[in-house]
């Protein structure tokens, strides 16, 4: 009996390992079945037949809502295509990650400064034929968002939603320091002397602590500066975002536009000066604590809006947050004055832009291409923009697009992207480590740890250093990525 | 080898199959691809050139490199020696017989159960150099509370703080050892006059050694890697005031995600093994008689 059975199990044993085989390459097989029948990009339509068109956005809450309702009416109005919206979080990096791996979207929205690195490291699809069909070009926009997209003689995106950065003021602030509130600064020592006006201290004097305008201290209490600030007029380190961009204000330039940083410029030394002049007329250390009140931009705390700050340099999407999180204060926004001796011009702005992209190697690109051009038409852009309560970066835009807009300030913005003043970020694909830098070496000044010569000096010889590198590649690749940017734009 | 066992052998193989596959293609060609494209100018998107030592002797001129590599290791320096020294400490008060010890444990464990985002986030507001709740108690204790996280000179500190309240894992394996101290030797111990300062070290810390080596080879990988608190304390990109809490780590996200300069990133990722290899195979020799595994 025990023998029949040791029998039985041996027979079985000599199975065993090709059943297990068996199984193996059975669950292997099915498992890339599966894989390759899920995430193989394959012809996909919907059920009426439609080319699915895949996007991705990095948009949420109110502003993904305005979107969608762009995509509606243009889903509505195909019966060939159907743009699928996706919500991706660090876009920039997926969409890097997607694109190397041969499985991009066929269109995405990204943020202007990616599309230098990406269109240079050949991650994006070159547009200008598609454009000349379409009979879209330059005149057609605000120019200097049409030339946020373009690099090295190549259109590589459309813009989306742009921005420009204005002084927002609180008119209560104002009124209460005994100021005009409807009479914004207009130069560098206006800023400085109404900031003094708005400026409140708490300090100590004998036994009791008195709360005074910093326009009341006493020469030696300035000079001491033992005060605790309560609210102040003016910093350039709130929100701090643009401080690798101050020099812009200083009529200064960051690079040469060819091969040169120029972080160290006379321009770009007086900028900084100007940043680290407030840590010294006010304390490092008096700001720091100051600062370690603020909550998050994106909070009733914000200094702005808990109105503890009264001046801050802020871009269109502010009123969305005033509204959000303090609509009673009264506010106003005007161009920020240009900073430097005899500037070129009164003003200077920022326009910053969200674009759209066609990444290398997206299956659908005509159908995405038909899609982009819809957005940048008058109506779909303008209802889009409105519902980001931004403004339109076409040229021509509807008589009472200005007059239906909630902001109230919107013509301010639209007039600074067309002004004179406005600029941009460089065209640089070492932008970010330059931003980097440069926000260090303003860090590093203002808290005394280095003179503002030697923190930009250090900050351009590491950029260059980084910049030279890619240069001596593209010296190399140049002519190769020429010709194959011709060609894929040649192919549409 | 007898059929039998050429038999078991192919069984064998075939059975671990499935972890073997997933070894070579998840391990073994990630770490190969990773050592040749740390010879390659590679940026992810283009194809890789191949450009020899290039990405090490960039190294040697960065100073950022050398900035973020003397903080990770002044960081690791505190940060080791303190977290054994607390976690023993820890554990071996845990170990005594008081009432309510479960609830102890639990507490001291409970820290490393809390997501170290949500950790951080925490300890962002502990920090705050106005409204902290360090500063506070500091403040009331009548010491001037510093900016721990403005200040270059604290925020490493700082970090060492959030990672020492993190012990509770290792807390636990130090439990475990404690336990497996035999009792006979605290007896003799005791007849033999030996006070409590003489037993811990006469005892236990000697019978505790290899878990005590265990955990400073783990503490030195979990130092030089670390990544998550000063990334969200204080950012990619620039690291905290004067770069004072740019971490080997970060910098070399950075660089791969951020800078796209994946090749770079690369052969920081191999100096970096280097570095942990030498360390532990230091932390090895130096040990080596200090360890008794009982046998």
């Amino acid at each position: 009996m025990s023998e029949d059975r040791n029998s039985k199990i041996e027979s079985f044993s000599q199975y065993e390992p090709i059943l297990f085989m068996a199984v193996l390459v059975i669950g292997i097989v099915s498992a890339i079945l599966f894989l390759v029948t899920k995430t193989a990009v394959k012809d996909e339509r919907t059920a009426d037949g439609r080319i699915v068109v895949n996007y991705w956005e990095k948009w949420t809450g109110f502003e993904r809502d305005a979107l969608v309702e762009v995509i509606d009416d243009f889903n509505k109005s195909q019966d060939k295509i159907f743009v699928k919206l996706l919500t991706v979080s660090t876009i920039d990096q997926k969409l890097l990650l997607a694109t190397a791996g041969g499985t991009p979207p066929d269109i995405a929205g990204v943020w202007v400064q990616n599309v230098n690195v990406f269109a240079e490291k050949g991650a994006l699809t070159p547009l200008n034929k598609m454009l000349d069909k379409k009979g879209i070009s330059r005149k057609d926009y605000i120019p200097v968002f049409w030339d946020l997209c373009e690099r090295k003689g190549f259109m590589w995106a459309l813009p989306s939603t742009p921005a420009t950065v204005a002084l927002h003021w609180n008119k209560k602030m104002f009124r209460d320091a005994g100021l005009d509130p409807d009479r914004p600064p207009k130069s560098r020592a206006e800023l400085d002397a109404m900031n003094e006006k708005l400026t409140i201290v708490a300090i100590k004097r004998g036994s009791e602590t008195a709360r005074i305008r910093y326009t009341e201290l006493t020469d030696e209490e300035k000079k001491q500066k033992n005060f605790d600030i309560v609210q102040l007029g003016y910093t350039p380190t709130e929100p701090g975002w643009w401080n690798s961009m101050w020099c812009y204000w200083f009529d200064g330039e960051l690079w040469d536009g060819d091969r040169k940083i120029t972080a160290d410029s006379k321009e770009d030394v007086e900028a900084l000066k100007w940043f680290k002049s407030f840590g010294d007329k006010y304390g490092i250390q008096n700001l720091r604590n100051f600062g370690a009140s603020f909550g998050n931009f994106s909070s009733p705390q914000n200094p702005f809006l808990s109105e503890k700050v009264a001046m801050v340099i802020q871009g269109v999407w502010m009123y969305n947050f005033i509204e959000k999180y303090a609509p009673q204060i009264e506010w106003a926004a005007a161009p920020f004055p240009s900073l430097g001796e005899n500037p070129k011009n009164a003003f200077v702005s920022i326009a910053e832009c969200d674009v759209l992209v066609i990444p290398k190697g997206a299956r659908r690109a005509r159908e995405a291409f038909e899609f982009m051009s819809y957005v940048n038409s008058r109506g779909p852009m303008e209802k889009l923009n409105m519902g980001q309560r931004k403004f339109s970066p076409l040229a021509e835009i509807s008589p009472d697009f200005v007059k239906k807009h909630p902001n109230k300030y919107i013509q301010t913005f639209i007039d600074l992207a067309k002004s004179p003043g406005v600029r941009t970020i460089p065209k640089l694909p070492v932008w970010n480590e330059y931003n980097t830098e440069l926000s260090v070496a303003y860090d590093q000044a203002f808290t005394g740890i280095m003179s503002p010569e030697e923190a930009l000096k250090n900050a351009r010889e590491r950029v260059q250093w980084k910049f030279d590198k890619i240069l001596k590649r593209w010296d190399l690749i140049k002519e190769d990525r020429t010709k194959e940017w011709e060609k894929e734009n040649d192919a549409w | 080898m007898t059929r039998g066992e050429k038999y078991n052998l192919k069984m064998g193989l075939l059975f671990v199959s499935p972890w073997i596959i997933g070894f070579l293609v998840f391990t073994v060609y990630t770490v190969g691809a990773s050592f040749f494209y740390s010879f390659c100018d590679y940026d992810v998107l283009s194809k890789p050139v191949f450009i020899g030592l290039t990405n090490y002797t960039d190294m040697a001129s960065d100073s950022v490199f050398w900035k973020a590599l003397y903080n990770t290791l002044i960081f690791a320096f505190f940060a080791i020696p303190l977290g054994l020294v607390s976690s023993i400490c820890v554990a071996i008060l845990l170990n005594m017989p008081v009432s309510g010890r479960p609830v102890f444990r639990t507490i001291f464990f409970l820290p490393s159960l809390v997501p170290l985002v949500a950790t951080s986030m925490i300890w962002l507001w502990i920090f705050n150099g106005k409204f902290g709740l360090l500063n506070y108690f500091l403040n009331m204790a009548g010491l001037p509370g510093p900016e721990w996280l403005t200040n270059e000179h604290y925020t490493k500190p700082a970090l060492v703080l959030t990672v020492v309240w993190g012990i509770g894992n290792s807390v636990v394996i130090y439990l475990a050892a404690l336990q497996e101290v035999p009792v006979q030797l605290y007896e003799s111990a005791d007849i033999d006059g030996a006070g409590f300062l003489r037993k811990i070290l006469h005892i236990t810390l000697p019978s505790i050694s290899p878990v005590i080596y265990f955990n400073l080879v783990m503490g030195i990988i979990g130092c030089l890697q670390v990544f998550a608190q000063p990334y969200i304390m204080f950012g990619a990109g620039t690291g905290g005031p004067n770069r004072s809490a740019l971490f080997y780590a970060v910098y070399l996200y950075e660089n791969a995600f951020t800078y796209n300069q994946m090749g770079y990133a690369c052969a920081m990722a191999w100096i970096l093994f280097m570095i942990i290899l030498g360390l532990t195979y230091m932390a090895t020799m130096l040990s080596r008689k200090h360890i008794h595994y009982g046998e």
